[in-house]
């Protein structure tokens, strides 16, 4: 799939000015940057959320998903967990049910839990729900916005092997957003750095840790505690 | 309903709000004959055994007429409210499918109509439809459409605007099926709650139309029509218009109390904790008070009412000049643990501490104004939201220059003075113009460098810094945790930082505290944390999360299930049940022992 | 401490002359849908006597007057000339202060008008000052005492006092106050408008359910300020609590609290209708109430309109106010 000069405005402000980004077949592309950087902009408008200029190709707008950052909003409190996996499925209701589990079972989660209202569950549990939901649209892109910042530390290391499980097994194309450096670097296989609503760097990971040629990258880098 | 119920409010407005409905049912068949009874040999009588609220001008028994008149007075209001809630749901929703034009006009008419009282515009379409219900009715119900509108306006932008529902669209349902599925049921708890209170002034509205004798018109009768008949008698038999006037208030009591009680109920959703009888702290063998140590805290407990024990016997001690780390995920009790030591958990919790010292003083032993004092001066603290932790009313200069006034004694020029002195050294640029803005003109860096300031007015012995960089960029992460750093060494200020991320808390701090469900698990210096931490739960941390040099090939490591929350503690160990060594052993609660150099673990099995 | 280098300095956008001109934009914009409610209003006003069914003369005197006196009177009032025409004079005459005759006693509108404003306003101003400063002290100290649920007995009276005064309409408490401060112990006045002793029952009666109003609202601010960080942040400072409270707390709770206020003074004006009437308090209240019932329909519409342009103006000063005085506020577009 092809970005090509996508801009976003919302009134006087550039939010999203001329990024042109390729996301190869069954890769997963990080996409970093600070607050008000325009990656989340990009990401609605990829997803139509919001309206852009520019041309994006080679995905069917229909077969691109998204998961949101805050697991708490992304699902709607009086849906149980099996109707809001089940209701973008256009199946007959006893397929439905079968296609659900299946869905559940891909991100880890017991068929179970398809009677349980989001409140009853974890954050982490969520974010798989809400990761199960995108893939029954089976996509070919899955934009995936900042969403282990809001989970405890010892549940994001599963949310990103899931991540990584996902592209192995399911072949699936991913644009993966976040404003930490090193969640980024150990998910993606091509970095594009983000500042002021410009991609001032693309490359491959190792290419663009290593070696960054831009110096905003490179302030980046530096900032990242360490232990 | 329960909920309902249990408070006194919801109680009595249930009650009344039954007892209005069951009148409106049995009064008419049950007193109708009597209230429309006429007797020429009793006009116009005041109380009596007979009729215990007197008579009207034909001798009709206004008691009864009372009970007869609640059916009509409940109908008006239903219809009243009905029409509002009907044209306001209309309206409501009307701009979010005309076209953009339509939808500001619509949006500008309600708000510009939200204002106005009801009783005005009954009276307009008064004048237009003559006296009568008629005219009450709809003038009324047209007036309460505007707030049903804004209130289905705003509660349906907020639903539409949802992730849930922007998932939703992406998977393709359908329009229809979004505004039935999931925009509908979100916003109609809230728009029936409105429809309770909503009654309630449409039938006190109603009333006051008719007690002007514009509303209903004889030979019908409201309550409001009795008290317009009550009222022209009130200098001679005032208790004529007792009946229909406690009528009218128990109506909008009721509705009201019963809107209320609905709303809290709403609200308080199914929030309930369970509570579990806590481990009580571990007696800690008396030790002499460490001379240097600037902070030293012994077995602190903080308890909340229920069992529940959210901070479970630490201690810790820092020395001047030294950071410690205060590490845990949601829920660990760090962020409890650092306003215990700073005085300020929230009521109704409990702290206890064999010991709670600062600089050398005993806190439990100080006079309140001599801990105000101290604490006022000597410490420092800085939150996690920086946007949140100034006042928005206030100039900054102002609030950093009331310590020195309140604490030091300083006259206000001075104290500004101090401010503007105190902002330059936190490398704010422009200090003495910065001082005279409010905080809404500042970035997030340098509205937290602002807060760092102002525990620089005094002489910050402690510097309590709870998760201060969690909501900044990394680049400004970078600038603050320098600036902590500098003001520590600087100061010789002891510092405690509470961070949820062990890898900033490995870059910034001397010596690293662990935390997990109240406890402390492990304490160790920082060059031990990535390759020596002895506890299975911190390694777990440790591995769980990437870093620059993280082998992209393997999978990372990841904790099973999750943390007991305060209620659940049990009296072994917390993290058994999510570790791979545990054992028989741990069912009983592991005491923090030394393991090494200034290092301690509370681990059966750490060998 | 020279390794640390100094940040940029973010200048804000509304500094200096483009804040003062975000003001002006502000207040314009503000004006200007002022202006267009005003005019709506007139339009309004003016087709209200139209919408009445069938002829409002006739209804007025009565299916036994003569015709000439109905000829005559349409005439006077203009009723046979065309719609546009109609509407084109009476904006004239309103603005040229001409509000047209009494059917009933001949008096210009506008002089009635002008002889009874003063008195609805001054009840209504008196009631607004009088909730304000019982209930802001109030809700602020209700807010202080009760914080993350202590003391349940206070809130728990608190609320439901409240909540009682509130769902209580002010014609009841004037007829109330009637029964048993004027005709039972005799203390004030029963009716009319004399010296200040005859402000006092009015005023309470029309001042009580907003003060509850106003008072609950405080309440939840109060509440809601000292859960926030920056009153952590004040008392962690070690401020005497009345400094926290008073320079802290109650400025942030005081534009929500006003915002309420103001609103309720419109709801306020409505009120003095039926409290006038009570109190036979020779207002505009009272005399639209005579108006309507006896369909003295000239009275009637230009009552109407100045009830109507009061509203407007107190919704202009509260929103322009409150905007200007909020620091925190960018003065956004609502």
């Amino acid at each position: 799939m092809i970005i090509k000069n996508l801009t976003v405005r919302f009134g006087a402000f550039t939010a999203v000015d001329d990024v042109t980004l390729e996301i190869p077949q069954g890769a997963i592309v990080g996409l970093v940057g600070e607050s008000g950087s325009g990656k989340s902009t990009l990401a609605k408008a990829v997803t139509g959320l919001v309206p852009y200029r520019g041309e994006i190709t080679g995905a069917d707008p229909r077969r691109i998903q998204m998961v949101f950052q805050n697991p708490y909003a992304s699902l709607d409190p009086r849906m149980t967990v099996g109707a809001s996996v089940g209701e973008g499925l256009r199946l007959p209701r006893a397929e439905r049910q079968a296609e659900v589990e299946r869905l559940l079972s891909l991100v880890s989660l017991p068929a179970t839990l398809a009677g349980r209202y989001p409140r009853e569950l974890s954050g982490g549990m969520r974010q798989r729900v809400a990761i199960a939901r995108a893939l029954g649209a089976r996509p070919e892109l899955l934009v995936a916005d900042e969403i282990t910042s809001a989970l405890d530390v010892s549940v994001q290391g599963a949310v990103l092997n899931l991540v990584r499980s996902l592209r192995e097994e399911l072949g699936l194309s991913m644009l993966f957003i976040s404003h930490n450096l090193a969640v980024v670097r150990y998910v993606a296989d091509v970095v594009a750095v983000m500042h002021q609503g410009k991609l001032v760097e693309t490359g491959p990971t190792e290419e663009v840790v290593g070696a960054p040629r831009h110096d905003y990258t490179r302030s980046l880098l530096e900032a990242v505690p360490r232990l | 309903m329960r909920h309902l119920l249990r408070t006194p409010a919801g109680l009595a407005g249930t009650v009344l709000v039954t007892a209005m409905v069951v009148l409106a049912v049995i009064g008419p068949p049950i007193w109708g004959a009597e209230a429309e009874h006429i007797d020429p040999a009793v006009i116009l009588q005041g109380v009596s055994d007979a009729h215990p609220l007197g008579t009207d001008n034909l001798g009709r028994d206004i008691l009864a007429r009372v009970l007869v008149a609640g059916r009509l007075s409940l109908v008006l209001a239903l219809l009243t409210t009905l029409i509002g809630a009907v044209a306001g749901v209309v309206l409501g929703a009307l701009p979010s499918v005309l076209p953009r034009r339509g939808a500001r006009l619509v949006t500008g008419t309600v708000n510009a109509l939200v204002a106005f009282p009801s009783l005005l515009l009954a009276m307009f379409t008064a004048v237009i439809s003559g006296l009568g219900a008629r005219g009450a009715v709809l003038g009324i119900g047209v007036a309460l459409a505007p707030g049903f509108a804004r209130l289905t306006q705003t509660l349906a932008a907020s639903v539409a605007g949802a992730d849930y529902v922007a998932a939703a669209r992406m998977l393709g349902v359908p329009r229809l099926r979004i505004m039935t599925r999931h925009v509908l049921p979100n916003i109609a708890e809230p728009l029936i709650l409105n429809l309770t209170q909503a009654l309630g002034s449409a039938l006190l509205a109603l009333a006051g139309m008719s007690f002007l004798g514009l509303g209903v018109q004889p030979p019908s009768f409201d309550w409001g029509r009795l008290l317009f008949d009550g009222f022209g008698r009130i200098y001679d038999t005032p208790a004529v218009a007792l009946g229909p006037a406690v009528a009218v208030a128990l109506a909008g009591i009721g509705f009201n109390l019963l809107g209320d009680a609905l709303a809290r109920a709403a609200a308080r959703g199914n929030a309930t904790v369970r509570a579990v009888p806590g481990a009580g702290a571990v007696p800690h063998e008396e030790s002499e008070p460490d001379p240097e140590a600037v902070l030293e805290v012994r077995d602190l407990t903080v308890t909340f009412p229920g069992g529940v024990t959210p901070v479970r016997g630490l201690s810790l001690t820092i020395a001047p000049g030294e950071i410690v780390g205060l590490v845990g995920e949601s829920g660990s009790g760090k962020s409890l643990t650092a306003s215990a030591v700073g005085g300020l958990v929230p009521y109704p919790g409990e702290v206890t501490a064999s010991r709670m010292r600062l600089c050398g003083n005993d806190l439990d032993d100080l006079t309140e104004q001599r801990r105000r004092k101290l604490l006022g001066t000597s410490l420092a603290m800085v939150f996690q939201d920086p946007m949140a932790s100034l006042n928005p009313a206030l100039r900054i200069g102002g609030q950093l220059a009331e310590v020195a006034t309140v604490h030091q004694g300083a006259t206000r020029a001075q104290a500004w003075e101090r401010a503007v002195d105190r902002l330059d050294h936190v490398r704010i640029p422009e200090p003495a113009r910065r001082a005279r803005q409010h905080p809404h003109e500042l970035s997030g860096g340098m509205r937290q460098r602002v807060v760092i300031a102002m525990g620089l007015m005094g002489t910050p012995r402690l510097i309590i810094a709870d998760e201060p960089t969690t909501a900044l960029d990394v680049t400004v992460q970078r600038q603050i945790l320098r600036l902590l750093r500098q003001v520590t060494a600087e100061t010789g200020a002891a510092t405690l930082f509470i961070s949820h991320d062990i890898a900033v808390v490995g870059e910034l701090c001397h010596r690293v505290v662990v935390m997990y469900a109240g406890r402390v698990v492990e304490e160790l210096p920082v060059e031990r944390l990535a390759t020596g931490a002895a506890h299975p739960y911190t390694r777990a941390l440790v591995a769980s999360l990437p870093d620059m040099e993280t082998d992209r090939s393997q999978p990372l490591a990841s904790i099973p299930g999750r943390q007991p929350a305060p209620a659940e503690v049990g009296p072994g160990c917390a993290f058994a049940d999510r570790c791979e060594l545990a054992s028989e052993r741990c069912a009983e609660l592991p005491p923090l022992v030394p393991y090494g150099k200034a290092h301690r673990v509370a681990c059966w099995e750490a060998s | 401490m020279a390794g640390i280098p100094r940040p940029r300095g973010r200048r804000p956008a509304t500094a200096g002359g483009s804040r003062g001109r975000a003001r002006g934009a502000f207040v314009l914009r503000h004006l200007v849908r002022f202006v267009i409610s005003l005019a709506v209003l007139l339009v309004a006003s003016f087709a209200m006597i139209h919408l009445i069914p069938g002829d409002p003369v006739r209804a007025s005197l009565g299916q036994a007057a003569p015709v000439e006196l109905v000829e005559a009177r349409r005439a006077a009032l203009g009723l046979d000339q065309p719609i546009l025409t109609q509407l084109a004079s009476y904006v004239g005459h309103v603005v040229s202060g001409d509000f047209g005759t009494s059917f009933l006693s001949g008096e210009p509108v506008g002089e009635v008008i002008a002889s009874r404003l003063p008195n609805t306003l001054a009840l209504a101003l008196l009631a607004t000052v009088v909730a304000l400063l019982v209930a802001v002290p109030l809700g602020m100290w209700a807010g202080v005492r009760t914080e993350n649920g202590r003391n349940r007995g206070t809130e728990a009276a608190f609320t439901s006092a409240t909540g009682t005064a509130v769902a209580i309409p002010e014609f009841l408490y004037a007829i109330a106050m009637v029964a048993l401060f004027a005709i039972g112990l005799g203390w004030f006045p029963p009716a009319g408008k004399g010296g200040p002793e005859s402000y006092v029952l009015p005023v309470l009666a029309l001042a009580i359910a907003p003060a509850a109003m106003i008072a609950r609202i405080s309440r939840v601010e109060t509440l809601r300020e000292l859960g926030s960080d920056y009153v952590r942040l004040a008392r962690a400072k070690r401020l005497p609590s009345a400094r926290v409270h008073l320079r802290h707390v109650l400025p942030n709770t005081l534009t929500a609290t006003l915002t309420v206020g103001g609103l309720l003074l419109t709801g306020l004006i409505a009120g003095s209708v039926l409290v006038e009437y009570v109190f036979a308090w020779p207002g505009l209240g009272l005399r639209i109430v005579e108006s309507i019932t006896q369909k003295d329909y000239p009275v009637a519409q230009g009552v109407i309109l100045v009830y109507g342009a009061i509203v407007l103006v107190v919704n202009l000063l509260v929103d322009v106010l409150l905007g200007l005085l909020d620091p925190t506020s960018a003065l956004k577009e609502t």
